[in-house]
């Protein structure tokens, strides 16, 4: 059971919209909670599945290519991309993939360029240039958002549109505590940023399903190719996050490296603590 | 040649591994197997008709299985190819046609482990585990075996298509919480694998360097 205030406060991504079609029900879980999604009429339904009680139809929203669903009664807004209504974007869902840890972690690693050379090696990242250059981090409190500019890191191949290394520019997002958007320079399109993005749905403390998203000019890769090029590099991800000890996220401040490289992820804690956030979050010994 | 491939899946990279290894170049053609369950669309069951990945096609030739494409590269590089598949030797021709059923066996162990614990797929996961950990402990042994009679290697004194195909499944049976730790002789197997010239790693692999 989720008594975090702030976590359930969020919409939260449960299936890909294509993989709720008509008359084939899906289980999942979300937050603790048994829950079945269908398609009746058009219309995607989320209702609880108790063990004891009444069953509860939870709101629904289909948006950004996927259907989602929130514990609140009164939640809030699902925060605005607007880049999925330009023209000559093209959006790739990834699909759900399973990682034992809390999703916090997802979020976390997500941020940290540091591990591109030694986890993503010859793609995101290489050695000798592991270095971390100083970027900006930010609290916007208009929209409760944390968000990192003016990163840059060079990669060997940043993108499956990228021909060659290149200093990538990136923006990161952190729109919800279990959501997050990387903003980066697009290889072929002059002044306009790609994005690729988690929804990530905690189903328990320790372990979530990640919803992943590309949205891109790419006028030379195939879809599949997008498609794989993704699940790549999230792969390469999950097998760090799995190992990670522990599972679930320290927020104490004791446990805080103030070094450059860790700004973003120290903004990221300082704002969950701020929330009171304690759904994925390791207790305070 | 052409090879109908999926990043994720271990069948399709013994190929492209071997591939690298015989430095062919293949034309990777992505099929979206997950979450598009594209390989069983009727444009790739017009590909290949068994609906299974990867599919090679050379020419007029379409290979349907991942051993028999192994066979197939290994046997079309002539003598380059011929320590990876030794089959004028009778006894080590059928020792690697034995380790390749082992691997195949590895799928319903390991493979079902980690899409279960990767994509959900419903599977009593408790016996896929423990299943794999007897089969691993088998190869642990013959590894030791293997160790005492001077080799690295599953069969012979060289790598083989035997060695690929159990890799591919054995490398990445962290990615179905399958832990490798305790397995010591698999564990040097697997690194000197990795040092093998035109190695290429999959997702899921990297931590073994």
């Amino acid at each position: 059971m989720c008594d975090d205030q702030f976590t359930r406060s969020y919409w939260y991504a449960v299936a890909r919209i294509e993989d709720l079609p008509e008359g084939r029900p899906r289980a999942t879980k979300l937050l603790d909670v048994d829950i079945d999604l269908l398609r009746t009429q058009g219309q995607a339904t989320a209702t609880t599945r108790p063990s004891d009680g009444q069953a509860i139809h939870l709101p629904t929203k289909e948006q950004y290519g996927h259907v989602w669903t929130t514990l609140s009664e009164s939640p809030r807004d699902l925060y605005a991309m607007p880049e999925f209504e330009e023209p000559g974007r093209r959006l790739v869902t990834a699909g759900a993939i399973t990682v034992s840890c809390s999703g916090l972690r997802v979020v976390e690693n997500f941020l940290d360029m540091a591990h591109f050379p030694f986890v993503h090696t010859g793609i995101l990242g290489e050695e000798p240039h592991t270095d971390v250059a100083a970027y900006d981090v930010e609290l916007r409190e208009d929209v409760d958002e944390v968000w990192a500019t003016k990163c840059e890191f060079y990669q060997p191949k940043a993108a499956a549109a990228a021909e060659g290394g290149q200093l990538t520019r990136y923006m990161y997002r952190v729109a919800q505590p279990f959501s997050t958007v990387l903003y980066k320079t697009c290889p072929i399109r002059e002044g306009a940023w790609d994005l690729i993005g988690l929804f990530i749905q905690p189903k328990t403390q320790t372990e979530c399903d990640v919803h992943s998203f590309v949205l891109v000019f790419d006028d030379s890769n195939s879809d599949n190719a997008l498609l794989q090029f993704q699940q790549m590099i999230f792969m390469q991800d999950r097998m760090i996050l799995e190992n990670q000890v522990p599972s679930l996220l320290p927020l104490d401040p004791r446990l805080e490296l103030p070094t450059r490289a860790d700004a973003s992820s120290i903004a990221y804690r300082r704002w969950l603590k701020a929330h009171g956030q304690t759904y994925g979050v390791l207790p305070q010994a | 040649m052409k090879l109908y491939d999926y990043v994720l899946s271990s069948d399709c990279y013994k190929v492209r591994l071997l591939a690298g290894c015989l430095g062919i170049e293949l034309q990777t053609i992505p099929v979206n197997v997950f979450p598009g369950e594209e390989h069983r669309s009727p444009e790739f069951l017009a590909v290949s008709p068994l609906g299974k990945i990867p599919v090679l096609s050379d020419g007029g030739v379409v290979l349907q299985d991942a051993h028999a494409i192994l066979v197939y590269l290994a046997k079309r590089q002539g003598d380059a190819g011929a320590a990876w598949y030794p089959d004028a030797d009778a006894a080590s021709c059928a020792a690697v046609q034995q380790w390749l059923t082992f691997a195949t066996e590895l799928d319903g162990t390991i493979g079902a482990a980690r899409q279960h614990s990767m994509l959900g797929k419903p599977l009593d996961v408790d016996r896929a585990r423990s299943g794999a950990r007897e089969q691993i402990t088998a190869l642990d042994d013959h590894l030791t075996d293997r160790e005492f009679d001077g080799s690295a290697w599953i069969v012979g004194n060289s790598p083989t298509i035997a060695d690929v195909a159990v890799f591919a499944q054995v490398a990445v049976a962290g990615d179905g919480a399958i832990d490798l730790t305790p397995y010591k002789a698999v564990g040097r197997w697997l690194k000197t694998m990795v040092s093998v010239p035109g190695f290429s790693p999959m997702p899921g692999i990297s931590a073994i360097r």
